[in-house]
């Protein structure tokens, strides 16, 4: 089914998608000329295919469960933030604080994601193929990002149990973030990952991996099962 | 929050609907701004000729007309409701002295061979509609639709900034130091008009670019020397720049064509503008200075 934001309002094309007809048979959404309209796509509950065709404003695919959301061009600040599970992929670059406080799912960005992305997540996987801004994992809680390009000042400042997965260079760690040792487990997971995001040509020895040196929190060894 | 916009043209494909495509800009940013708007238009310039942006408030327009032209020689006036273009080979040392002794109910919005600037309370629809944007060309332009945090909702609180010739600044933000820094500059001899804390930044940039300074090299000291957050647009009469603060809080999106760059706070503003779909579509990183024609 087509939707073309020239003709309907964003309400009526947010309403429709979030209350659909569960015997409906029809799971696949185009929507046309988005403009750059915020909070597109927010808060749905429903196994469903959205191709987006064209640049997206705001918190674009916020609060997403389980539906499958294609952005074709870039999106604005705070896509699919507070993400519970379903699959966002943005085939351009993202602004700042993509996949904010998401808890599941899994955010791909194509290009390059700005500033703070990943800020305090909960347990969604990042994969950027570019590469992302300063503060980026700022705070973050549980889950892991994924970065094939570099990363901006002060990564990971403040961490709790993000893994955060590094190609190229970092330009500055953040306070308790440090470099870590990967192990099985680690490279394991990671190829998993880049599999999900189709991606080829790297495998998980190219990257470092960054996580919490554990200083700065109260960290007790008997909640690691929780992160 | 505000809203900011500007177009710069590098062709002359669109010069003729600048003002059309700045206009629909500053619509789109009425949701981040909808207090009061402004913007500054530059066209190419007449020879030895100076423009005068002036708010007339509720004066009578003929009677200024008639007052003015005693006054100031060869005075051509355009009238855009509240607002009057000035037109006149008169310097503009001698043609403010007389504006401040003889004309203090009006002020002073701007001045330059190719500036012209607008400036009102009111939502950005109304405004722009108000001084007929649409009808405008021009080679470069900018614009503020302002929601107001740190001074009150008044013609003078309203952006773009103008302290020098053909010099006009736009900001989303706030500054933290700027009544030091007023200070500062005032004792240099910059004249302020209000409280507002973008004009401090518009007088720092005059006084730097008047002491030989480039653009691009003001704009990186004021890195060190401005404090707060902002993401700011300066217009020249050759182009203008974009810089935003280390922190990058206050957002910015840049498209660029091959016919024009165009920069708003959010994409949504410039969804209208042609081939911007297939336009090359960044953000300008934190303390980095972009600039265009200059």
């Amino acid at each position: 089914m087509k939707l073309d934001l020239k003709k309907l309002k964003l309400r009526k094309v947010n309403e429709k998608l979030q209350s659909l007809d569960r015997k409906q048979n029809d799971r696949n959404f185009t929507i046309v000329n988005p403009e750059g309209n915020h909070a597109l796509c927010a808060g749905l509950t429903d196994e469903i295919n959205i191709n987006i065709k064209g640049h997206v404003g705001y918190y674009c695919a916020g609060m997403n469960q389980k539906a499958k959301i294609t952005i074709d061009g870039n999106v604005g600040t705070g896509v699919a933030e507070n993400m519970m599970s379903g699959k966002v992929h943005v085939k351009g670059n993202a602004s700042q604080s993509a996949g904010a406080t998401a808890h599941g799912g899994l955010l791909i960005i194509d290009g390059d994601a700005s500033s703070r992305c990943g800020i305090s997540m909960k347990g969604i996987d990042i994969i950027v193929k570019g590469s992302v801004g300063h503060m980026s994992g700022f705070m973050s809680q549980s889950g892991n990002m994924v970065v094939c390009g570099d990363a901006g000042e002060a990564l990971g400042d403040s961490l709790y149990e993000t893994n955060i997965y590094i190609r190229g260079k970092v330009k500055s760690l953040g306070a308790d973030c440090i470099e870590k040792k990967m192990d099985k487990n680690h490279i394991n997971k990671l190829n998993l990952l880049l599999k999900d995001a189709s991606i080829k040509n790297l495998k998980a020895e190219n990257f470092k991996r960054y996580g919490s040196a554990r200083k700065l929190y109260n960290f007790k060894i008997d909640n690691v099962s929780s992160y | 929050m505000c809203g900011i916009v500007g177009i710069y043209l590098k062709t002359k494909k669109f010069e003729k609907s600048l003002g059309k495509m700045l206009s629909g800009m500053l619509n789109n940013m009425e949701s981040r701004g909808p207090d009061s708007a402004g913007f500054a238009i530059y066209k190419n310039e007449e020879k030895k000729i100076f423009k005068y942006s002036l708010c007339i408030g509720d004066l009578d327009f003929n009677k200024f007309k008639k007052e003015i032209s005693k006054k100031i020689n060869k005075s051509k006036l355009n009238q855009y409701s509240d607002h009057v273009i000035l037109k006149t080979p008169m310097e503009p040392k001698t043609v403010i002295k007389i504006l401040n002794n003889s004309f203090t109910e009006i002020s002073l919005v701007g001045y330059g061979n190719s500036i012209e600037i607008f400036k009102q309370v009111g939502n950005p629809k109304d405004v722009v509609k108000k001084f007929k944007l649409d009808s405008f060309s021009g080679t470069h332009g900018i614009g503020h639709t302002r929601m107001a945090t740190e001074s009150a909702i008044t013609t003078d609180g309203s952006h773009p900034y103008s302290t020098g010739k053909d010099e006009c600044l736009v900001h989303n933000g706030s500054l933290s130091n700027h009544n030091n820094l007023r200070r500062e500059l005032v004792k240099k001899g910059n004249i302020f008009n209000s409280e507002n804390d973008t004009e401090v930044a518009a007088g720092y940039v005059s006084n730097s670019l008047s002491n030989k300074k480039s653009l691009k090299d003001t704009l990186v000291s004021g890195l060190k020397d401005l404090d707060g957050f902002y993401t700011f647009i300066t217009g020249t009469k050759k182009g203008f720049a974009v810089v935003r603060d280390e922190i990058a809080c206050k957002p910015a999106v840049i498209a660029e064509t091959k016919n024009y760059v165009a920069i708003a706070s959010e994409f949504q503003a410039m969804a209208h503008l042609p081939d911007v779909n297939s336009a090359k579509i960044f953000e300008p990183e934190p303390g980095i200075v972009y600039s265009w024609g200059n």
